[in-house]
């Protein structure tokens, strides 16, 4: 039998031996938000992810790791159905929120991602004032009524940890605010429609290690309400702020030298950096290239 | 901090229902609306050639295919050929051409080359000025102020070249009459002053792809400038170069206005450059108005003719520049 | 030996000797010379117009009737056509602008990449190549030879011209807008109308804007659509923009042109002067635009 080969393009070097998660999970398992069976996705004749089954649960920090090109970005934005965008982009396989398929042909998109939202690698406010920023989501939704607004982003802005800081200039533009300040303001953005869950695509990775930290603490902070899945690069932000871990790698080989990506452990955070079943993950969570 | 979450808890579990919904109304007539809007191009195209060859059929009946190919122009006989507006449009369009490019390509190497940054841009303005200035105005001086000054320069070259051959044949008085300002020349002129702008800012665009790696490569040899645009600039922007001049031909050939005052108004067919001519946009820009009957039918026959060429000088240069966009993009 | 060196190594600094330099020197003055001889018969253009023009300008000028060609300068003005410039330009922008913004959001948001989008990106461009005058002469074929000579038949052909000229300028600075900014809205739930309504227009506004009256400006000089579709000849202003014949600058200035007296001729130089001038102001509007407002440039 053949062992895939594990590719490790960019592995992250800790300086330090990764810290063991604090956290552990007690208690009943929340409701299953997520229930991807068997799922495939491809681009066009490129299969991106492969054989992909895993259960996101509620009101938990679901960390995607894993190296450049093993899927993790593809899988999260499968969730709210943002890889539609992309030409030619099929996903095979089950793929439930709720209970409900996502991929039923009568879903549409727009509900999909009013229930599910996500924040961007690169924070990226509208070119609209930082009020009209957060309130553009409620709008859209058909909310008009000044005051509901006004509450709606003070709200938001307040769970984003941004209110102090702009509560005085809420007319300017969003594009002055700084890196870690705007990624705060997409993040209040998205939670400003009440979404159900929020998908994080490296929320932090263009941002300055107290940013970072920032970004962080508000992920916590906003656990109790929401269920989140992020995607990073940085093992050590999986082990500070998520309660599941998903390690992901790429599957190299077949005849055009082709990299498709695959689910290879999930588990609890402190089962896959302490005490990992797959040999991959080994290698991966303790920084061996392999 | 506002109320605690369980207010929202029952929201959110119904909230996985009604994920389906139909893509809203205003969404897909939008899409239908934009679409319209761009099919709106074709339409008018085809319209465009439809229409104006309905009208000219019953010149095409009368004369044929060889009513193309006619030099006479005769209301009196109500004989009507395109020839001698044909030869218009090529020769003024030519001399526009031989003026222009060299011209066109010093400004926009001289641009890009020679001129320190901060320059070229108030220079780039200035060019650019050529274009803003409209048709009409250019036939108005053209007519009252160049034409009558260009007068004395033609027949004292007219007078000197008179009986040389070749060149009298081209620049020296016609046989019957004498040389005039608005005359072929003119009109060729005028025309190459207006297509210059097209030119110069297309090629700066195409030279400006050229990879400085490449310049300084030349450069660190030890050529000089103008070696270097001949061995580096010059090979990598010729195909959109000639894409550029492609599309002031279509220009040149289009241009009525100007060429209306300037060119003399006269249907013959002659090498004398200094004579009074006539071009297809010309002749109908000025007798349009009062033609009637088989006169005004040829004249939209000379448009369909028009269209007819611009279209494809046009998609040949469109043709020509998106490929040396594409080769310069390394796709 | 030392000596030797240094006086090889001097010469090896010298410029590239004789012929190669000389050559050099003349390329760079040809390039000089053809940027002197474009500027040069500009600014005798310019210089004319403004020395014969500014004498005759006058508010009287702008807004009095148009003479019979005959009478002197100082009799009546040019009122009609600045009016008929006015009015038809501006109908043709609010014809033009709107059709041209929604073929070019097609093009960039939702059919650009397959073939007909192509197609149609495609022959946008080479109609922007049809010369002016068949614009008029379609004009006439399908409208004026049915409803006969009309200010609004003036706006369609100018309209035509403008179209896909404002078509590609918007499709370029819708291109600009960064993706990043559609997927933050699409990942709110915004439809895509909604997208490219409330995100991707208004990011792109200014450039737009700014594209548009430069489309605008070149309308307002063209000649050749109006011929046949608003006629001139008028003596004083018609309002009414869809029936009855018109008159516009470059019209009256055409018409002039051909004309023996100086009354005329000096009309037509007035008339030239405030088309310029007219096409100047927009150009600049358009430049201001762009430089506060245009937030996504190449």
């Amino acid at each position: 039998m053949e062992e895939p080969e594990l590719t490790v393009t960019d592995l992250p070097r800790p300086a330090s031996p990764v810290q063991p998660p604090t956290r552990h999970l007690d208690g009943p398992l929340g409701e299953t938000i997520f229930d991807v069976r068997n799922v495939s996705i491809w681009y066009g004749a490129f299969k991106a992810v492969t054989d992909v089954s895993m259960a996101i649960h509620e009101n938990e920090i679901t960390a995607f790791i894993g190296s450049s090109g093993s899927g993790k970005t593809t899988v999260l934005r499968s969730f709210n159905r943002m890889n539609d965008l992309i030409a030619g982009a099929r996903v095979e396989g089950e793929m439930d929120y709720r209970g409900q398929p996502l991929y039923a042909s009568d879903v549409s998109p727009a509900a999909v991602r009013r229930r599910i939202g996500m924040v961007f690698q690169k924070p990226n406010p509208f070119p609209k004032s930082i009020y009209d920023n957060v309130a553009y989501g409620p709008r859209i939704n058909g909310e008009r009524n000044k005051g509901k607004l006004d509450e709606i982003v003070e709200r938001s802005l307040r769970r984003a940890a941004l209110w102090d800081e702009v509560k005085n200039r809420l007319k300017t533009s969003g594009l002055s605010l700084s890196g870690g300040q705007a990624q705060r303001l997409c993040i209040a953005r998205t939670i400003a429609v009440e979404p159900d869950v929020v998908l994080m695509d490296e929320p932090a990775s263009a941002l300055d290690p107290i940013a970072t930290g920032a970004i962080e603490e508000l992920m916590r902070e906003l656990k109790s309400r929401y269920t989140i899945v992020i995607v990073t690069h940085n093992m050590q932000q999986a082990t500070r702020v998520s309660d599941r871990t998903a390690f992901f790698s790429v599957l190299t080989g077949g005849d055009n030298d082709t990299r498709t990506g695959l689910l290879v452990e999930y588990g609890s955070t402190e089962q896959i950096f302490q005490d990992p079943t797959d040999p991959r993950t080994q290698a991966y969570v303790t920084g061996r290239m392999g | 901090m506002t109320a605690a979450a369980p207010a929202d808890q029952p929201l959110r579990a119904e909230s996985a229902g009604a994920l389906s919904a139909k893509r809203p109304l205003g969404d897909r007539s939008f899409q239908i609306i934009a679409l319209a809007a761009g099919l709106l191009v074709l339409v008018i195209l085809v319209l465009i050639a439809a229409t104006t060859t309905d009208q000219a059929t019953s010149w095409f009946t009368k004369e044929g295919f060889s009513g193309i190919f006619s030099k006479t122009w005769d209301i009196n006989t109500s004989h009507f050929g395109a020839l001698s507006f044909i030869y218009g449009t090529a020769v003024t369009a030519l001399i526009a051409l031989i003026l222009s490019v060299p011209v066109s390509l010093g400004i926009a190497l001289l641009l890009t080359e020679v001129v320190p940054r901060r320059w070229a841009r108030p220079i780039v303005y200035v060019v650019d000025l050529l274009a803003v200035v409209p048709s009409v105005v250019w036939g108005l001086w053209g007519v009252l102020v160049f034409a009558p000054w260009l007068m004395g320069i033609y027949t004292s070259i007219g007078n000197f070249l008179n009986g040389v051959p070749v060149l009298g044949n081209l620049f020296g008085p016609p046989a019957q009459g004498t040389v005039q300002g608005t005359s072929f020349f003119t009109a060729g002129i005028i025309l190459a002053f207006m297509i210059t702008p097209i030119i110069t800012s297309l090629s700066r665009e195409v030279i400006a792809t050229v990879p400085t790696v490449d310049r300084e490569g030349a450069y660190a040899l030890g050529a000089t400038r103008l070696e270097m645009i001949r061995g580096v600039v010059l090979p990598h922007s010729q195909g959109g170069i000639v894409g550029a001049v492609l599309l002031g031909l279509g220009r040149a050939t289009g241009e009525t206005i100007a060429v209306a005052l300037v060119i003399g108004s006269s249907a013959q067919i002659t090498s004398h450059l200094f004579a009074p001519g006539y071009n297809m946009p010309a002749v109908i820009a000025n007798q349009f108005s009062e033609a009637s009957g088989l006169q005004r039918s040829a004249l939209m026959g000379i448009g369909v003719l028009l269209f007819i060429l611009t279209i494809i000088i046009n998609i040949i240069a469109r043709g020509v520049v998106g490929r040396s966009a594409r080769r310069g993009r390394g796709t | 030996m030392a000596a030797d060196t240094t006086q090889q190594a001097k010469a090896d600094l010298r410029e590239p000797a004789g012929w190669r330099r000389t050559k050099n020197r003349i390329a760079t003055a040809l390039m000089v010379l053809s940027l002197v001889v474009v500027i040069i018969p500009l600014g005798f253009v310019l210089f004319t117009v403004i020395a014969k023009g500014a004498s005759i300008i006058s508010w009287h000028f702008l807004t009095s009737d148009i003479p019979p060609f005959v009478l002197p300068a100082s009799y009546g003005g040019i009122g009609p056509a600045v009016l008929g410039t006015l009015l038809i330009t501006a109908l043709a922008t609010v014809i033009a602008v709107p059709l041209g913004i929604l073929g070019a959001i097609y093009l960039n948001e939702y059919g650009g990449k397959g073939l007909l989008g192509r197609f149609i990106g495609f022959m946008s461009d080479v109609m922007t190549g049809v010369p002016s005058i068949i614009m008029g002469l379609f004009i006439f074929s399908i409208w004026v030879l049915h409803f006969g000579y009309s200010g609004l038949a003036g706006a369609f052909a100018l309209g035509c011209l403008m179209l896909p000229v404002v078509i590609r300028s918007t499709y370029e600075m819708l291109r600009l807008v960064p993706n990043a900014l559609r997927e933050g809205a699409y990942a709110l739930g915004a439809s895509k109308a909604r997208v490219t309504m409330t995100v991707v227009l208004p990011a792109a506004l200014g450039g737009i804007v700014s594209g548009a009256l430069l489309a605008v400006a070149r309308a307002a000089g063209e000649t050749a659509p109006l011929l046949f579709t608003i006629l001139g000849g008028l003596s004083a202003a018609n309002l009414n923009m869809f029936s009855g014949a018109n008159i516009a600058l470059p019209l009256e200035i055409f018409s002039n042109a051909s004309q023996p007296y100086p009354g005329a001729q000096d009309r037509g130089w007035g008339a030239a002067l405030t088309l310029i001038t007219i096409a100047f102001i927009l150009m600049i509007a358009a430049r201001i635009v762009t430089a506060r407002f245009s937030r996504y440039s190449r």
